[in-house]
């Protein structure tokens, strides 16, 4: 109730300032002045406000580079990250300066050109020198910008090799991510939504031998420190988003199709957290594309660890389909050609 | 570029003289204010239905903004609103904070900025800037308005029922949209945004040919392409953006519907819903996404142009001076329409889709950052050595060109496909958007509404009124917006409830509290506007009939609403609009229709 009183009063507040906006006006005219016409005075006031409002502004970034820079992510912890972090600092150097100088020369125009009485504008309808220059450079800076994002953008998409990365599924569903490692062949066993039911949560086809080995862990991301990774990501219900901030990775989970995503962890999770003096850091997976309710809740920790440290946990974690393996001979290391997928 | 065709002149006169002998048609109340045909008419009825959205999306956004910044707590605003069931003890339910973005961004996006920027400009002045009586079809454009008041209304309706409104987002991707278990607010909810959209395409589509059709065909004498204000032209080329782009959309949300209520599977496949496999199989979600996507991103040109046409205007009459460079604008709008086209993979870059084609995208969207330079540049250069007239809507205009350079700057980061990939659908998105949507069209927006009232309500603004209402809304816009590419740096997530479900926010809540205060202050200094606004159209003071010494032909209509605009002939039209400060001229400013002295040149010098 006491809320709703404050409300009435701010809004009763506001008219006031209404109200004494119009006495002014009012007054403005008795004293001879065209009501409602900007006069010079009213110009100068407003010039001297944008020269103030400049200074403002940068003060305003200024203090949150200072504040909020410190609590960005850390440094990128993949080998893709590194290169996307230095190819967003050289964008935004650029940007930065466009912004800056614009904004000085927008403002500065605005105040020092405000109307007098006395003045008469300069009749300057158009230069081509000038279009010509403002559209060749903008196009030149342009295109080094495009060069050098997709040299990086074809280097991050070109797919994995899976013979010599480990694979890895991950696998999303409302509102939880499920993992599936390959086991000792590096291959994913075939999988089909329709055989989803019960305890086989990911609709593995048991008739695939390849699937034995596949272990499926859920609540913890494991990964082994730089070696390539190549994720597979599939998808139960709805789009969902595999996002890996401290990687600078990230990938939609599509129904009815399989996406790629690959990278190498460059920090494993102990030395991140003494790079940032905190014992309770971890990585983290995020889902980052609406999926329903709890979107925001749907997350998964992800721990970089020494490949020794890897092997030993992942030994621990048991097969999903352990009785096919007592039967059959070890899969072989070679992989068969598997049907074309989409994505990075 | 001359298009002057005599025959158009007849056109008009012929019309002319059927108003003459036509002079006494009574009209009721209901055909002269509710199904009127005349343009001054329908573009207050969208301004006003407009202005009324823009308030309802505001007052969304302030209460998920509170939610963001004092998680799980009660408001007794946010109760009073929604009630027990979607905000009991004034906490905000997750569903109905869905619902609320999703509401937000659709009626924002769609109702406020196209309808209210190009249903209340385009109709206000096309007729009276080409010197026409009113648009093409009188009839038409009536039913342009009625469908856009039946499109927000049931989208308004939508938050009254039991699953609650539509919540995917304003995007509303399938499958999360397509079938109703997957969340309360793809049941009826989703239904009824469907019904709405495409009540509102309709309109649009209605409208946009009505644009372009009198453009095309209904200039005065003398009034060749290349004298048309910019704001014309913006207005013309939004309207062909627009007839190309929302068959589109339409075809999408078409899909969509087959999808949910009559068991297509053009978006699905491979579902398992509630524990079984869905029937629907080898469909994909990516093709909603691209069919959305490729109205989507002329969208936001459709949004911007027009405000930038505005601006043009707005800048030029008070620098009373010329726009720098009349045709390098023209080129620059055409080459950004035609470009919008082919950019909409640009918000797809993270679906999977192939890389080459993204590359492609990644060329496409750069190449737009060329002309939309081009244009930033020329409105600082017509600011130089001008006199300038600080009308609040001046200042709004100024805004508006500082807010387009910090929002199309951060649109060259996320152009590159390998630099989205770590920020795409986080805060840093959410920032760009709305910095040129949200702040630069609705600066443009607000500026023709005060420039333009004269003609619209026959009055002026309260000036004191518009100049505090400025300075609040332009100190409180960055304040809101800055602070989210941090954010987004930060790795934060759009479209979350809250961030105090992930440890790795924690140390970032005094941001989302900084971002909700000076929303808050926002919105409180919008009430100002709205005062000074529906003050000033019954108790404003009487304007006269060129407040600015504008050279367009507008300012030439008497001072009360004339059917036919002007009550005698047409205007004839001799010289372009920006003979502001002409040398050898006494006057700073010569109406496009004085006719040129011996010797003198038109056009800026151009021969």
């Amino acid at each position: 109730m006491v809320q709703l009183l404050i409300y009435l009063a701010i809004v009763l507040l506001i008219v006031a300032v209404a109200q004494l906006a119009r006495v002014f006006e009012l007054a403005s005219a008795l004293k001879g002045g065209l009501k409602n016409k900007p006069t010079e005075r009213d110009n100068r006031i407003n010039g001297i406000l944008w020269m103030v409002y400049l200074i403002a502004f940068f003060a305003f970034i200024i203090w949150q580079l200072l504040s909020y820079g410190p609590r960005m992510l850390p440094e990128a912890a993949s080998d893709t990250g590194v290169k996307l972090d230095w190819l967003f600092n050289f964008n935004m150097i650029i940007i930065f300066i466009v912004f800056v100088i614009t904004h000085v020369i927008l403002f500065y125009f605005a105040f020092k050109y405000y109307g007098r009485d006395k003045n008469r504008a300069t009749f300057f309808p158009h230069n081509n020198r000038l279009e010509l220059i403002w559209t060749s450079v903008p196009a030149a800076v342009l295109a080094v910008i495009i060069f050098l994002g997709l040299k990086l953008w074809s280097e991050i998409t070109t797919p994995a090799n899976d013979k010599t990365s480990e694979v890895i599924e991950i696998y999303t569903k409302q509102f939880d991510f499920t993992v599936r490692y390959a086991g000792a062949d590096n291959t994913l066993g075939k999988a089909n939504y329709k055989l989803v039911q019960g305890a086989n949560i990911l609709g593995l086809d048991s008739t695939d031998t390849n699937g034995c080995d596949d272990k499926i862990v859920k609540g913890e991301l494991h990964l082994p420190l730089n070696k390539e990774i190549s994720f597979k990501i599939r998808s139960q219900d709805v789009i969902h988003s595999v996002y890996f901030p401290y990687h600078r990775a990230q990938m939609n989970s599509v129904p009815g199709m399989t996406t790629l995503i690959h990278f190498k962890p460059t920090i494993s999770t102990a030395e991140m957290r003494k790079k940032l003096k905190n014992d309770k850091f971890d990585y983290w997976i995020l889902c980052n594309k609406i999926c329903g309710t709890s979107h925001y809740a749907m997350k998964l920790m992800v721990v970089v660890e020494t490949p020794e440290e890897y092997s030993a946990w992942l030994k621990k974690q048991p097969e999903f389909m352990p009785k096919a393996t007592a039967s059959l001979p070890p899969a072989p290391a070679a992989v068969e050609p598997k049907k074309e997928e989409k994505g990075m | 570029m001359s298009m002057d065709i005599h025959a158009t002149h007849d056109l008009n006169d012929a019309h002319a003289g059927h108003h003459d002998h036509e002079h006494h048609h009574e009209e009721s109340f209901v055909s002269k204010y509710v199904f009127s045909m005349d343009h001054k008419t329908i573009s207050r009825q969208f301004l006003i239905t407009a202005v009324i959205m823009a308030v309802v999306g505001m007052m969304m956004s302030v209460m998920f903004r509170l939610q963001l910044a004092w998680p799980h707590e009660g408001f007794a605003l946010t109760n009073f609103i929604l009630g027990d069931k979607w905000a009991p003890k004034g906490v905000l339910d997750p569903n109905m904070y869905m619902a609320l973005v999703t509401l937000h961004g659709t009626i924002m996006v769609f109702m406020v900025l196209t309808g209210g920027l190009s249903g209340t400009f385009s109709n206000l002045l096309i007729p009276y800037q080409v010197g026409a009586r009113d648009m093409a079809s009188g009839f038409l454009n009536m039913l342009s308005y009625w469908f856009f008041f039946a499109s927000s209304m049931v989208m308004l309706l939508s938050c009254f029922i039991e699953s609650g409104p539509a919540s995917g987002g304003w995007t509303v991707y399938p499958p999360l949209s397509a079938v109703a278990e997957f969340m309360p607010g793809s049941g009826l909810g989703m239904t009824m945004w469907l019904v709405s959209m495409s009540l509102f395409i309709v309109s649009s589509l209605l409208g946009g040919l009505n644009y372009i059709i009198t453009v095309i065909n209904f200039r005065t004498k003398g009034m060749s392409m290349t004298r048309l204000p910019l704001t014309i032209w913006a207005f013309f080329i939004t309207a062909i953006l627009g007839v190309l782009s929302f068959p589109v959309l339409f075809s999408a949300a078409l899909l969509l519907i087959f999808d949910r209520s009559f068991g297509t599977s053009f978006y699905l496949s491979d579902i398992i819903v509630n524990g079984a496999p869905l029937e629907q199989t080898g469909g994909s979600p990516i093709l909603y996404q691209h069919l959305f996507w490729f109205l989507g991103h002329p969208e936001v040109y459709i949004i911007l142009l027009p405000a930038l046409g505005l601006a043009s205007e707005i800048i030029s009459v008070n620098s009373r001076k010329p726009i720098f460079g009349y045709r390098a604008m023209i080129g620059s709008m055409l080459a950004i329409g035609f470009l919008s086209f082919i950019v909409w993979g640009h918000h797809m870059f993270i679906t999977g889709m192939n890389p080459f084609l993204g590359s492609v995208f990644v060329f496409t969207t750069l190449l737009i950052a060329i002309p939309s330079a081009v244009k930033a540049f020329n409105y600082i250069t017509t600011l130089w050595k001008g006199n300038i007239q600080f009308t609040p809507a001046m200042l709004f205009a100024v805004g508006l060109v500082s807010t387009f350079i910090s929002g199309g700057v951060t649109g060259i980061i996320l152009a590159d496909s390998a630099l989205d990939i770590p920020i795409h659908d986080t805060y840093f998105v959410v920032a760009h958007f709305h910095i040129v949507m949200g702040l630069s069209a609705i600066l443009g927006m607000i500026g023709g509404v005060y420039h333009w009232f004269p003609k619209l309500f026959l009055r002026k603004m309260n000036k004191t009124m518009g100049y505090i209402h400025f300075w609040i809304t332009f100190v409180c816009a960055y304040g809101v917006f800055f602070p989210m590419h941090f954010l987004g740096l930060a790795g934060v997530p759009r479209r979350y409830y809250t961030n105090s479900e992930v440890p790795m926010f924690d140390n970032l809540m005094d941001i989302n509290v900084l971002i909700t205060c000076f929303a808050i202050l926002a919105a409180l200094g919008q009430v100002l506007f709205l005062f000074n606004f529906f003050y000033s159209m019954f108790r404003g003071e009487k304007s006269e009939q060129n407040p600015y010494n504008a050279n367009t032909l507008e300012w030439t209509t008497p001072m009360k609403h004339t059917h036919g605009n002007w009550p005698g002939a047409l205007p004839v039209v001799h010289r372009w609009p920006y003979d502001y400060s002409k040398p050898g001229e006494e006057a700073d400013f010569i109406p496009q229709t004085v006719p040129l002295r011996p010797g003198e040149v038109d056009g800026g010098g151009h021969h």
